[in-house]
């Protein structure tokens, strides 16, 4: 082939027309060849490409600019405590990020401008090959692969072969378990809480307890156990931050007065909740998200995350959305000093469903 | 090369050595750069627009390495716990942890660093999306044919790297936003059979929340996934490189050439000037656009969340179809199997992904082509794949939708039951719908072709017979566009087969190669073939025959010729 893929592609390519060989034939129409060059302003009239030349560099010029303006925004504005502000924006964020900006920008523009204008636009014609090697590249690396196999004598000696299979298989083992430790198996943590019979409903700001006469008709009350906020005989939290925060996303709760007569307790729910107020889990059972809605008037709580909305009067049943089951209900009673207490843990593992949750 | 025609306006000359020569003969002498260099410094890439938008992909991942890094800094990715006593005084004495500490810090302490922080996650959204568009294009126009399967695969992992990235990019600040997310990531992995308690304990290094998360998390979003990236970006140019880039047909653009511009020194300026571009345009989002503003959310508690809390736009889909999900939750043996969570947020996306990922070896299985391709087809001249991603897009979308339904309910006063119930029956209805209307529509502008070749444009020029017909003029369109519309396949429809030989027996792969002809009889039966050079060269005698017929009738007329207000004569209507 004559042809020099450096040479410009001319009115009339030969290479390109009515390739025997090309997969889609040029028919029904000849190919007509690639279309003649046209020239440009700034090939032909200096003054043009005086002018581009000039726009270019001038673009360029305003980049610089802004990089120093960028330096001058950096020790000019003030952040932190006492921000510098501008038309309500953070100034320092503002004017590092549009000289910033404008440079980059320019300085794209300008190149592209460049490319555009001033350099040359005659298209080239660069030849395909296929894919594929050739069928001596083929057959001589086949040769050689086989020539190396047989070298090494890989098929004339099994028991060395399956050996080192069976060692780098075993190798498997090592990078598994030695992952085990990323953290410890799930046993029954899941199903378990910090409540306990006796402890007290708090308020989830304040630690207060509560009660039952300060839970208002159609109130919702986000609550918690006491024992995040309990201290032990030094003054110290018996709970860390860190611990409150894994028990936490368990153990918050909810606590909704009601009109005792609009609600419809199971039967061994009958004495689970004190004047009306009843206490669920705040942890949906879709997929763990605090529920927090509340419709006061249809008794409804609704999650925000992904709409599961359960009756709070009905059990704390699913009426919408993709939440598979009810959401728990903390056995609930007073006292000796009047405070709303848990009776005992959940009954059944709160947020989302899970493998082993029937067990 | 001496004395040979380049595309430039003068002579390369050579000057008296300089520096740089001596720089590169000195590199030259150690590792032989000049052998790849030689190939590779003038090599051609055709030029159109849609070509872009890969690299607006590539260039915003060099950007959030850069923006990253930065970061990197100032970023404390520990859980433990501190007492906030920063800038931002709302916060003074809370209790949170040093990554959303060091967040703020970075936010309201560090001069650029919110700048580079919302750089960062504008380029990171940016990202995701030059993907996604540029997978579009790359579908509905056929390049990912033969020989370029590979690099299709390596295109859609690229986009699965991107979207673990960006969700674990987004989960670093450790704000409420965040972790509601991660609640939602550990409620799904929770939902898998088996293992999904394990999968949670191991990850989060026990229970919810748990210490680890936030470490571990920037281990993967620092290190892992941005050298997966890099290294299949890597395969992904250089495979560009080796196949060099499809063109679209055109006079002189064969399937055995290349037409276009070098890539020094037109290119590296078009090029290397996007760059610069896609920079500047992420810089002026970071400065005038806010996104993610964590301070405004807080710290991470697992009692709160916000109402309205959306994630990044490119889990929308995935969210939409857990809101929209049947309530399936079912008891096997003593153990529960969450499927309104298992579906659509663990199955939905590896399916999604993988019907992806396998399209081109599954339409090459229909078509049986396994020719080499490297010229473009338009949209239409493949109407079943461009129907079957309609059909996916329509899918995706009303996913989307539905991951916005509250949103949508609020702004437009719908109910949100309605919504959702709505979108339970559009997901499946839709995406049929969807393929009806687009095969149809293409096939239709394939037949708009035929007209042109067969009968000439439209020119808009309104003829009255003598007998009161009106008619519209048609023109032949040019040689050069009626060859870029010819130069696709004549498909060949293939016969139903009944998969048994002439005695009736069933070859073994009958029940196989009966579905197969069945679909690729459904793939070109309706397609409009190119007309044959005959049928071409008949249209156009009788089209030039007619204009001979007609020739000296025509008036131009703008129908003030019999008002009274002027003549026919001097009429210049046509130079308007």
């Amino acid at each position: 082939m004559t042809h020099n893929p450096d040479q410009p592609a001319l009115p009339g390519n030969e290479d390109a027309v009515n390739d025997p060989h090309a997969p889609v034939p040029a028919e029904p129409i000849d190919n007509p060849g690639l279309p003649a060059h046209h020239w440009r302003p700034t090939d032909v009239d200096p003054a043009a490409e005086k002018r581009a030349e000039r726009q270019v560099a001038t673009l360029f010029g305003i980049a610089s600019l802004m990089s120093i303006l960028f330096v001058v925004a950096y020790f000019a504005f003030e952040v932190g405590e006492d921000p510098d502000t501008f038309l309500g924006l953070g100034a320092s964020t503002l004017f590092l990020g549009l000289t910033l900006g404008t440079a980059l920008l320019l300085i794209g523009i300008g190149a592209i401008q460049w490319a555009r204008k001033l350099m040359s636009d005659v298209e080239m014609v660069e030849h395909r090959h296929p894919a594929a090697s050739s069928d001596e590249d083929r057959a001589s690396a086949v040769a050689a692969l086989r020539q190396g196999a047989d070298d090494s004598g890989i098929a004339r000696r099994p028991l060395i072969r399956n050996s080192l299979l069976g060692a780098l298989a075993l190798l498997g083992l090592p990078a598994i378990v030695g992952l085990r430790d990323l953290g410890p198996a799930p046993g029954n943590a899941l199903a378990h809480t910090v409540w306990r019979k006796g402890m007290r409903i708090v308020n989830d700001v304040s630690g207060t307890p509560i009660r039952p006469e300060e839970v208002e008709i159609g109130q919702l009350v986000n609550a918690e156990p006491s024992v995040f906020f309990d201290a032990d005989e030094n003054g110290e939290p018996i709970m860390d931050g860190h611990e409150v925060l894994v028990e936490k996303t368990k153990a918050a709760v909810i606590l909704v007065r009601m009109q005792p007569r609009d609600i419809t307790p199971l039967e061994e729910r009958a004495n689970w909740g004190v004047d009306g107020i009843l206490c669920y889990s705040k942890i949906c059972t879709h997929v763990g998200c605090p529920i927090s809605l509340w419709e006061q008037q249809s008794h409804h709580l609704l999650c925000p995350c992904h709409q599961s909305t359960f009756d709070l009067a009905d059990n704390g049943k699913v009426i919408f959305g993709p939440a598979g089951h009810a959401l728990p209900q903390l056995p609930m009673g007073v006292d000796d000093e009047g405070y709303l207490i848990a009776l005992s843990d959940f009954e059944e593992p709160v947020g989302p469903s899970y493998w082993e949750r029937g067990e | 090369m001496s004395s040979i025609q380049t595309n430039g306006k003068t002579a390369a000359t050579a000057t008296k050595p300089s520096k740089a020569g001596a720089a590169a003969t000195w590199v030259d002498d150690r590792v032989g750069i000049a052998g790849a260099a030689k190939k590779n410094i003038r090599k051609v890439f055709p030029d159109h627009w849609s070509f872009m938008l890969g690299e607006i992909a590539l260039w915003s991942f060099v950007i959030l390495l850069l923006s990253g890094v930065f970061l990197t800094l100032w970023f404390k990715p520990s859980m433990a716990e501190v007492i906030y006593d920063g800038s931002y005084e709302q916060y003074r004495g809370l209790h949170m942890s040093e990554a959303y500490a060091s967040t703020l810090e970075i936010s309201f302490d560090v001069r650029g660093g919110l700048l580079m922080r919302q750089i960062h996650h504008w380029a990171a959204q940016l990202f995701i999306a030059a993907m996604f568009v540029h997978l579009l294009r790359v579908f509905f126009t056929g390049a990912f044919r033969k020989p370029r399967e590979l690099n299709w695969v390596i295109g859609s992992l690229l986009l699965l790297l991107g979207i673990l990235e960006g969700f674990t990019g987004y989960s670093l600040p450790d704000d409420l936003l965040s972790g509601t997310g991660l609640r939602i990531a550990d409620g799904i992995m929770k939902s898998s059979p088996v293992i999904g308690t394990y999968l949670s304990f191991f990850l989060f290094g026990g229970e919810f929340p748990g210490d680890v998360i936030i470490p571990r998390l920037y281990a993967i979003h620092i290190l892992l996934l941005p050298g997966l990236l890099l290294a299949l970006i890597g395969a992904h140019m250089m495979l560009l490189v080796y196949h060099k880039h499809t063109q679209w047909p055109g006079p002189g653009r064969t399937e055995q050439n290349v037409v276009g511009y070098p890539m020094m020194p037109v290119y590296a300026a078009k090029a290397g000037g996007f760059f610069f571009i896609v920079f500047g345009v992420t810089a002026l989002m970071g400065a005038l656009l806010s996104i993610n503003p964590v301070w405004k959310y807080g710290p991470y508690n697992p009692a709160e969340v916000t109402a309205g809390s959306q994630p990044d736009w490119y889990m929308g889909f995935n969210e939409g179809l857990m809101r929209i999900m049947p309530a399936w939750e079912y008891e096997i043996g003593g153990f529960t199997l969450p499927l309104s969570v298992f579906l659509p947020a663990a199955l939905l996306p590896v399916v999604l992904l993988s019907v992806v990922m396998f399209y081109p070896f599954i339409e090459q299985w229909i078509t049986g082509d396994k020719r080499e391709h490297h010229l473009l087809q338009r949209p239409r001249e493949a109407p079943n794949r461009t129907a079957f991603m309609v059909a996916l897009m329509t899918f995706y979308g009303l996913l989307w939708a539905a991951g916005g339904n509250d949103i949508l309910a609020v702004v437009f006063r719908l109910d949100l039951n309605q919504i959702t119930y709505f979108m339970r029956v559009a997901v499946v209805v839709g995406p049929v719908l969807a393929f009806i209307i687009a095969r149809r529509w293409a096939i239709s502008l394939q037949r708009h072709d035929q007209e042109k070749l067969l009968h000439g444009y439209e020119t808009g020029v309104i003829m009255r017979s003598p007998d009161g017909e009106y008619t519209e003029r048609h023109l032949p369109i040019s040689e050069a566009e009626a060859f870029t519309i010819t130069a696709r396949d004549r498909e060949e429809v293939p016969a139903l087969t009944s998969g048994e030989d002439v005695n009736g027996v069933p070859a073994p792969t009958a029940r196989k190669d009966r579905l197969r002809a069945r679909l690729q009889h459904f793939w070109y039966a309706d397609n409009v073939q190119k007309p044959t050079r005959a049928e071409l060269e008949a249209a156009r005698h009788h089209a030039q025959h007619e204009l001979e017929v007609h020739a000296g009738e025509e008036h131009a007329a703008d129908g003030h010729q019999f008002d009274g207000r002027h003549d026919i004569h001097g009429e210049e209507l046509r130079k308007h």
